[in-house]
Formats: structure tokens, sequence, C-alpha cells
């Protein structure tokens, strides 16, 4: 992997990463180590010696059931977001490479949410949805009959943060899915049709597994955006309630540390976060590795 | 196109249609609310079709949060956040390709590990440091050799406080590594035959190579650096250093509020405009940038 064209020097280097090495040490792997410590240990109010408490604060973290349902919460609303946004986006790849006319207009039109921030993209939504302000919210209330209110029923805020979040990614999956769909050889599509595929059938046992691999890739930055990104949308629409319905983990951390300042419990709750990412991370690594070695 | 099927191509574009309007609603719905008065606003349900208060929505949003100012302090933390990720990733990049020093792979890991936490799995260490960024120096003095110091420097409520912690970036600096490395050893050993610095080399040849991958990079850190919320929203507490993003929801009407939702929506609109803009017009770099910046 190294040049073999390589410059003998022996500070300048070290000069040109060294912001970057900075900036990690500072902002990354200080509050990473702090975070650690702050887990394990409980600080004497009184300015004493702080004592190691082994798993206490995790333990206490897992009494009752709040941090599980915040848990269970975040899966939910993980699944439900990567579903739906993958599946818009991948039908709107799909919708708009078969079209011929306005192919430009409808693609710029489909990357649209992409430019807009998630706290935004979650105060247009909770508009659209108000219940009596919003088009959607009097629609549903008015003129279906549905008691519809996202500020006072748990599911409704559920569902309206999911909708929220899904609409804000379906641009990211279009763009991967329109470069996949167009990487696909057009001879292998011809070559179905002449043997009386149907354009479901296409679809299916062709297109699809094809993209297999822009499906996993991006099942996993999906995965990673509905856990943290979305942090504006709750900010913005339902601040993690009504009841703690849309508590989830990332808003829970800030809740805990910035409006309840418990130190160790939003310490604890770093280190599990860190824990998942990193797993992730790991995760999609090892994917991507391997994609490489097949092309 | 690969067949023709008449059905098929009603069921495309009947799909297409929803699709679209789905999009494209919210933003729509943003804008018409934006263009009328409160008292057509309050109206359920809200006519769909433009009014003509859009200026003077934008003003008096304008009088009633510092707009002005907020607007000016996104677009200086996207910008600053645009133009420092890039130097420092394609500065240590070009550290860590053309040069061969001891810790070489050390600085490397420590730089992929920033990939794995984003802020919001450490808001409170982080934001301690951001508070003094230089506790650490304490700390590190302090257990060498037990001497107290109380160095202090807040970037709370600063421009260096928005930006720094948010430009350091493995995904950059592997972008660029991954370029660099295609680029053929022929051309830096020429350079150094002709007796060019390393420093010459870069700014005569690797940085005008490096121009597609850079304007494309920048679409993608630009709106990533303005739709910036968690940060900004703890490091900001004055009005006059909160970006737009955050200071929108200020605007939002409470419940117990006059139900300015045009002011709001007229505010949300200003402050898609540059985002949106620049995904529209650059939308071949923000694509490969999208693409290049996730492999």
């Amino acid at each position: 992997m190294d040049k073999k064209s390589i410059y003998p020097h022996r500070f300048l280097p070290y000069f040109l990463i060294a912001p970057q090495i900075l900036i990690t040490f500072v902002f990354f792997i200080w509050p990473a180590g702090v975070a650690l410590k702050q887990a394990f240990l409980i600080s004497d109010p009184f300015g004493g010696e702080s004592e190691f408490v082994w798993f206490e604060i995790f333990e206490i973290l897992f009494e009752g059931d709040q941090y599980l349902n915040s848990f269970a919460r975040t899966l939910g609303f993980s699944f439900a977001t990567v579903f739906l946004s993958m599946s818009i986006g991948l039908l709107m790849a799909v919708l708009i490479n078969r079209t011929i006319r306005y192919k430009r207009l409808t693609r710029t039109i489909t990357i649209l949410p992409y430019a807009m921030a998630p706290a935004i993209a979650g105060i247009l939504w909770m508009f659209l949805f108000h219940p009596t302000f919003g088009s959607i919210g009097y629609f549903l209330n008015n003129v279906l009959g549905f008691e519809w209110n996202p500020t006072l029923n748990e599911s409704h805020a559920f569902i309206l943060v999911i909708i929220a979040a899904s609409w804000k990614q379906i641009s990211y999956n279009f763009v991967f899915f329109t470069a996949g769909l167009q990487a696909i050889p057009k001879s292998i599509l011809e070559a179905a049709v002449i043997d009386g595929a149907g354009p479901i059938k296409r679809f299916w046992s062709i297109i699809f597994p094809l993209l297999s691999p822009t499906l996993f890739f991006l099942m996993i930055m999906n995965m990673i955006y509905s856990f943290f990104d979305t942090f504006g949308i709750i900010h913005t629409t339902t601040e993690g309630g009504p009841g703690g319905a849309t508590n989830i983990l990332v808003y829970k951390v800030y809740t805990d540390g910035f409006v309840g300042l418990d130190l160790g419990q939003s310490a604890a709750q770093s280190v599990i976060l860190m824990i998942l990412t990193i797993f992730i991370t790991i995760f999609q690594f090892k994917f991507i590795e391997k994609k490489v070695n097949y092309l | 196109m690969i067949e023709k099927n008449k059905f098929l191509d009603i069921l495309t574009f009947v799909f297409l249609i929803i699709g679209i309007i789905f999009i494209i609603f919210p933003i729509y719905y943003c804008f018409i609310a934006a263009t009328h008065d409160l008292a057509t606003v309050m109206k359920s349900p809200m006519p769909l079709y433009p009014g003509v208060e859009l200026f003077h929505n934008f003003q008096k949003a304008f009088v009633k949060v510092n707009m002005s100012q907020q607007l000016i302090n996104s677009f200086i933390m996207a910008m600053s956040i645009t133009i420092g990720k890039i130097s420092i990733s394609i500065l240590s990049a070009f550290a860590l390709i053309y040069f061969n020093f001891r810790g070489k792979n050390i600085l490397f890991w420590m730089i992929f590990i920033t990939l794995m936490l984003p802020v919001e799995v450490r808001i409170l260490p982080t934001y301690e440091v951001a508070s003094n960024i230089l506790s650490p120096i304490n700390k590190i003095i302090h257990v060498l050799s037990n001497i107290n110091i109380n160095l202090e420097f807040s970037l709370l409520n600063s421009y260096s406080g928005l930006v720094i912690p948010l430009i350091a970036s493995a995904t950059a600096t592997f972008l660029f590594r991954q370029f660099f490395l295609t680029i053929p050893d022929e051309i830096c050993d020429a350079a150094k035959i002709d007796g060019a610095t390393p420093m010459q080399f870069f700014f005569k040849i690797i940085l005008p190579l490096s121009k597609t991958n850079i304007a494309s990079l920048a679409v993608i850190i630009f709106v990533y650096g303005w739709n910036q919320y968690l940060w900004p929203l703890l490091i900001t507490t004055s009005p006059n250093m909160k970006t737009s993003v955050v200071g929108l929801q200020d605007l939002i009407p409470k419940v117990d509020e006059l139900p300015e939702w045009n002011v709001a929506m007229a505010a949300g609109l200003l402050i898609l405009i540059p985002p949106t803009l620049i995904v529209i017009i650059m939308q071949k770099w923000f694509i490969k940038g999208l693409i290049d910046n996730e492999k």
C-alpha cells in the first residue's frame, strides 16, 4: 500500500499531521477517556478521592425499565426508519430510472431533503401534522374523524418522528441506489427479456440481488443515521415525549446529562453508545474489505 | 427502456407522482405558510395556494430574533468547517502517504478512531473539554508532577468552539489518502529530480490534482456544517452566537403564544435556501462527494 517515492524528512510530516492529531486527541480521545472514567468512578462530592465502583453505575442504569424501554424504542424507531427510507429510496430510484422524461427534474426534487437539517425537517413535519394548524393533522381529525394528537398520544408522536426521520433520509438512499442501478449492465436485463422474464421477475431475480452490496452498506449507514443524526428531529418535535415515547438513546444521554445533570449515568450511557458504534463500525469495515475483494 | 409496456408505464407514472408529492409537499407547505398572514395560517385548513405576505414575514422573522446575525453565524460556521476540514485532512493524508516517520501507524489509527465516535455519543465530556480547552493540560501536569495549575480557555460562545471540534475527520483523510495512492510514483520522482521541496510538490502538483475531490467534498461538508444541530445547541448560549438552524426553535410558537407559524416558516425557508441551492447547483459534485465520502 505504501508509496515507493517517499520524502525523507524528519519533522515536516509531524508538523503536517499535528492539527488533525491535536483535535482528535482533545475532542475525541480525551472525552472518551473521561466518559469511561466517570462511568466507573463515583467521585466524592466534597472533593476527596473518587472511588472505583466497578459496574455499579451500569447496574443502576439497568434497574427499572427506563433505560431498557429507551433501548427498545430506539430499536423500533431505527428499524422502521431504516425500512421506510430505504424502500422509498429504492422505489424512487427504480421509478426514475425507468422514466425517460423529466429525469433531471425528478432526480433534483428527490435529493432535496438531503439539504435540509434534521431539526428543520422535524419542524416541517410537525407543522404539517399539527392537530390544529397542519393540513394533514386537520385531515386526520376533521375528515377521517381520527383523534390525532402527537403532543398527547404516544404512538402518534412515535409515528410522527419516524415519518420525519425517514423522509429526510430518502435522498441519501436514492443517490446510492441510483448509482447501484446504473452499474447494472443493460445486457443482462436484455438477456432476461429475451428469456421472457417480466419486469417484476427481473427486479427480484436480477436487480435486487445485484444491488445487495448497496443494500447492506445502506442498512449500516441508515442505522447509524437513525441512532445519532435524528437528535435534531426529536429535539424540535417531541423532546422525547409524550411519556418518554420518543426518548431514544441519544436523546436520553443528552437529557440525563444536561437537564438531569447526572454525570455518572450520562457517562455510562455514553460508554454503551460508544461500544455500540465501535461494533457497527468494525462490522462495516469488515464488510467493505470483503466488497473490495469481489471487485 | 428495455421493453414497451403500457400498463407498467402508467404504474410508474402514478407511483412517481405520489413519491414526488410526498417528498416535495412539506417544503411546499412551508413555502405556502410563509406567504400568508397570521389570520390565513390560523384558518384550518390553511389554503394551499401562495399569498402575498412573504417579505413581510421575512421582516418579522428578522425583528423577532436576531436572524441576520444567526444566518451570518451559520455561514461562518459552515465555511470554516469546510475549509478547515479539507485543509487538515489533505495535509494529514499527504503526510501519511508521502513520508515515512515513526509512529505513523499509531497516528493513522488515532485518526481512524474519530470515525467511530460521533459527538452524540460523548456529549457531556466533549462539552467539558470545550468549556476549558486547557483542562487536559492541567490534568496531565497534575498527574505527572502533582502540581496544581489552572489554565483556562473556554470555547463556549465562540466561533472557534463551533468549528474546531468538528473539523477533525477520518472520512475526508481516507478519501484523500485513497486518491493519493492512485497518483503514479513517477510524478513524485520527477518532482524530486527537478528539485522540488515537499511543500512545493504539494502546492504545485498534489493540490491541483485534487481539485475535483476537493470540490465534491466541499459541497458535502458545507451542507453538513450548515445543518449541525446538537453541537451548536450545547456550545452557544447567547442568542447572538446561535446558528440559524438552532435559532429557528425560538420562532416555533409555544402553547400559550400567538401561533405565528407563518413567521417561523418564513425563517425556515430562508435557512433552507443556502444548502438547497448548493445541492441543486452543484448536483454533480454533490453526488460524487456523497458516494466518494462513504466508500
